[in-house]
């Protein structure tokens, strides 16, 4: 399939990295040379310099058969004209990247109708989410849902007490009672789909899906009560701060804003005036203690920069925060922070990243059993997706024992209805559902992939 | 430095040497001719070095940078001449291990120099071989692997870069692999419509496969003394357009295949390529029309040698040696401009030439006006600073290597004369064959010393790869893993 990437920041070389590794043509281009060098160094893609957005370059990097055009430059109109004028020349799907909070709020669905954008991205939104969803989990380093909240994936590292250590997978199903499933173990960086003679060990980082209620029980009985924080800090005021605070205060949680910059924080409190705003460097160990930083349920550091994040989150681990959340934008450092122990990390471009393949992967298989839902879990090692299941699937009604899946492919959960299913092998996958399958080096465009040839 | 990836790459081209040994092979059986058993055992020693190489380095990672890139070129190009150079020993045709090791990378850079005295001497499978060097060396022998041979990696733009000459390598289409593809398919096409023409004329299939290998690669091996001089005039026009074809920049063919008509009228590099082969066809035709019987032979004559020379092919229809000074020198210096940049041919490149030119106006007037600001534009783009500095850089590196190999081969005793030496270098530096005097297009190299021929082996192969990729392999630290 062909794409087009228009722009090639952060944001622009992640979708690059993970498309370019699924297989298809792209064509990166930005208006910096440096930078469209670097990326086809990097990758194996086209590189086009052009300043602007002119039908002169459109033309040469071929928009009349691209499937796909995204832009993701910094600018938003700048995205938005693009988006126009590549669907007006011939691009069949647009995707733009709109992240002022003033355009998401009032007009977007406006705007996407009548500049006839297929999909508006906001990173800042996207990965503001993710960060709910681990502060309402709290626990847990990670956690995504599936068909509306009706399936859960969380991610759990091991500590050396925990009750699972020591366990072999067919006994923890004994032990403890309810519907659960530990769908992949991560150790040493390398990624096991296992089976029910694994045995777990500290250390090992696992995906565990259930219904939420079975998860909730799951957690009560392994002695990890669940509670919603009641108060978070959050450092840095940026855009994905505002629909984070947003969210939480909805929600009755009281959250305290920590930036250094007196007109941000201005700013900020005009849009959100029930957040607590803080001028103050969140470098200083002072002014964090002095707002009480050992008292709040959560620390979360939203700032510009990597390293003030993971500094200041090591800092509030230190001070027994119990849930410690940083957004890190550089895969190599947020890797170096976790083997030093900082387990929640958020990067906006990954959550972007993992909303286009799954995009990517459906408009290239339209017909079959879709790509609903796609999660890339421990630095996109493991894939975690939800596919609806047609009639033309050819195992329908077949229990599971009876398929030969491929190597490292698992049937995590079927949603028949509403109702959760944590599948065993006599359980069968029927037209109508809607089928989580975690899979680890392959790539999966259709439930029918997951069936061994 | 990611080693293992160099021999692994090297090992599987040499696997596919192997395969493409088989062709003169065929030919060879095909006319009955025992050098067939020559290329058998070349190509079971090409398989078998490749074999062990890429069992040894199985398990490498598939990174690779421009550094690995220009490993790979030089030691692939290094290798392929090594073992392509194996038929011609072992079958006593080239006894000489180093004439057989000239002739070949002569081959594979698509020079055409020669150091057979008497080509009629050669079997069919030989001369099959030698010509079919020039096809494989003219795309480039790791374009080829690139495209033909499996997932070899995903950063393959890096030899796609240090293999294809020109300032700037880019893509035609989205991947390195599809690229290399479209390429050859291109280069197969216009050959194929090439032998099917020459075909027709006074040659026969035989024939008009070498010439059009030669053509193809802008090499310039033929099978006779006096190269295309005694074929009919419509194969010498034949010839001469399709060697102006192959020396225009193939991503324009790929404009063609994608109906884009109008990028290419504007191509700068095109115009001035053509302009340049125009303007030389007349000079030359009103100097030498006086020794010709008619005005048409004179032009035939002067068109000819215009695109054998400045696409840097070394086919030869009149001894240009005897030419006038006037016409000699065009000739000379079309020698140095060479074609367009991503074709088959050597040379400088008429892109860089333009932009050369252009660096030269701009930075005179600035010194005449110190505070004036413009830019360097070429195909109706800003060249930016980084391609600039990479052309100066080349040209003066270009210089200074051709004046260093001129020096060493200046050793050589009489009868080799300053005339004989300076154009031999010039031919193989930039890939010709033919130069003047002793080495002219009646001549051949095979007088030269053996270390003489060493000394233009390399400075073929600098030639081609356009001497970077050559340049930083023999320093050591590269190879270093740290």
């Amino acid at each position: 399939m062909k794409i087009i990437i228009f722009g090639c920041g952060k944001i622009g070389t992640t979708i690059i990295q993970s498309l370019s590794g699924e297989g298809h043509d792209i064509v990166a281009m930005d208006k910096e040379p440096s930078v469209v060098e670097e990326v086809t160094n990097l990758y194996d893609v086209m590189g086009l310099c052009s300043l602007g957005v002119d039908s002169e370059s459109m033309t040469e990097a071929g928009i009349e058969d691209a499937e796909l055009f995204v832009a993701v430059t910094g600018s938003d109109e700048l995205n938005m004209l693009a988006c126009f004028l590549a669907k007006k020349m011939g691009a069949k799907h647009t995707i733009a990247r709109i992240r002022t909070p003033e355009y998401n709020d009032q007009s977007l669905g406006l705007m996407k109708q009548h500049l006839d954008i297929d999909l508006a991205l906001n990173p800042d939104l996207l990965a503001s989410h993710e960060i709910f969803n681990i502060l309402s989990f709290p626990l847990a380093s990670k956690v995504e849902t599936f068909s509306g909240r009706n399936l859960e994936i969380v991610e759990l590292v091991l500590g050396e007490n925990f009750p699972f250590v020591g366990m072999k997978l067919v006994d923890l199903r004994k032990n403890y009672n309810g519907a659960f499933l530990v769908c992949v173990v991560v150790r040493d960086g390398k990624v096991f789909i296992p089976d029910g003679n694994f045995e777990l060990r500290a250390g090992d980082r696992i995906g565990v899906t259930a219904s939420h209620a079975d998860m909730q029980k799951l957690m009560k009985n392994v002695g990890l009560p669940q509670k919603k924080p009641s108060s978070v800090m959050i450092l840095g005021a940026s855009r994905m701060c505002y629909y984070l605070a947003k969210k939480l205060i909805s929600i009755g949680t009281k959250v305290k804003v920590v930036d250094a910059d007196k007109g941000m924080c201005e700013a900020f409190s005009k849009k959100v005036p029930s957040a607590t705003m803080i001028v103050g460097d969140g470098m200083q160990p002072e002014v964090l203690i002095e707002e009480g930083i050992s008292d709040v349920d959560a620390f979360v550091a939203l700032t510009g920069s990597d390293e003030v994040n993971v500094l200041s989150s090591f800092f509030a681990k230190g001070q027994n925060v119990p849930t410690v959340i940083s957004k890190v934008n550089r895969a190599e450092l947020a890797q170096t922070a976790e083997k030093l122990g900082l387990g929640s990390m958020v990067s906006p471009q990954k959550s972007v990243s993992n909303v286009l393949s799954r995009y990517a992967r459906a408009l290239h298989n339209s017909i079959g059993s879709n790509v609903e839902t796609l999660y890339k879990m421990f630095d996109g090692k493991a894939e975690v997706l939800e596919f609806n299941v047609r009639s033309d699937f050819k195992y329908c009604g077949i229990p599971l024992r009876e398929i030969t899946l491929k190597s490292n492919t698992l049937v995590a959960g079927i949603i028949r209805g509403r109702k959760p299913i944590i599948p065993s092998g006599n359980d069968e996958i029927l037209e109508g559902d809607k089928v989580i399958v975690m899979t680890a080096g392959h790539v999966l465009l259709d439930l029918s992939d997951i069936i061994a040839q | 430095m990611n080693r293992k990836i160099v021999f692994n790459i090297t090992g599987k081209l040499l696997e596919a040497l192997a395969f493409i040994l088989l062709l003169p092979m065929v030919v060879s059986i095909i006319y009955r001719e025992g050098e067939f058993l020559s290329f058998l055992i070349a190509a079971a020693v090409s398989f078998i070095i490749g074999f062990v190489l890429v069992m040894f380095t199985k398990n490498c990672k598939k990174d690779l940078y421009a550094r690995e890139g220009f490993l790979i070129v030089s030691l692939a190009w290094i290798s392929a001449s090594l073992i392509g150079s194996l038929p011609f020993v072992l079958s006593g045709e080239i006894p000489s291990f180093f004439d057989a090791f000239f002739e070949t990378v002569s081959g594979f850079t698509t020079t055409g120099a020669s150091v057979v005295t008497d080509l009629s001497s050669l079997s069919h499978g030989t001369l099959f071989w030698r010509s079919f060097t020039h096809w494989i060396g003219g795309m480039g022998v790791l374009v080829f692997a690139v495209a033909f041979i499996g997932n070899l990696s995903d950063k393959a733009i890096h030899i796609l870069r240090a293999e294809m000459p020109g300032p700037v390598v880019g893509k035609i289409v989205p991947r390195a692999k599809d690229t290399s593809k479209v390429l050859y398919f291109m280069y197969f096409f216009i050959t194929l419509v090439q032998v099917i023409l020459l075909w027709l004329g006074d040659m026969n299939l035989f024939e008009a496969l070498i010439h059009t290998f030669g053509t193809a690669g802008t090499g310039g091996f033929g099978i006779k003394g006096d190269s295309i001089a005694s074929y009919s005039a419509y194969s010498q026009w034949i010839i001469t357009a399709f060697m102006l074809i192959f020396g225009i920049n193939f991503n324009l063919y790929y404009l063609v295949l994608i109906k884009r008509f109008k990028a290419i009228l504007k191509s700068t590099e095109l115009r001035t390529y053509l302009g340049i082969a125009i303007v030389s066809v007349v000079i030359i035709t009103l100097n030498i029309n006086s020794a010709f019987p008619s005005f048409s032979d004179a032009i035939r004559a002067a068109a000819f040698q215009v695109s054998s020379i400045m696409t840097t092919t070394g086919f030869a229809t009149s001894d240009f040696n005897l030419w006038p000074n006037l016409s000699k020198t065009v000739l000379l210096i079309l020698m140095f401009v060479g074609a367009c940049a991503g074709s088959t041919a050597g040379g400088l490149k008429v892109s860089r030439v333009v932009i050369l030119f252009k660096m030269g106006l701009r930075e005179i007037k600035r010194m005449i006006h110190p505070r004036s600001v413009g830019s360097v534009k070429f195909e109706g783009k800003e060249v930016d600073e980084h391609t600039k500095s990479s052309i100066t850089t080349y040209f003066a590196v270009y210089m200074m290597c051709f004046f260093a190999i001129l020096f060493l081969l200046s050793f050589e005793k009489a009868p080799f004369d300053f005339e004989t030496n300076f154009s031999a270098v010039a031919a193989c530096f930039n890939n010709i064959g033919p130069g003047f005097g002793l080495v002219g297009p009646m001549g051949s190299y095979a007088q030269y010393s053996e270390f003489s021929k060493i000394l233009l082996s390399f400075a073929m192969l600098f030639g081609r790869l356009e001497i970077f990729p050559l340049l930083i392999a023999l320093i050591p630290s590269t190879w270093r893993r740290k």
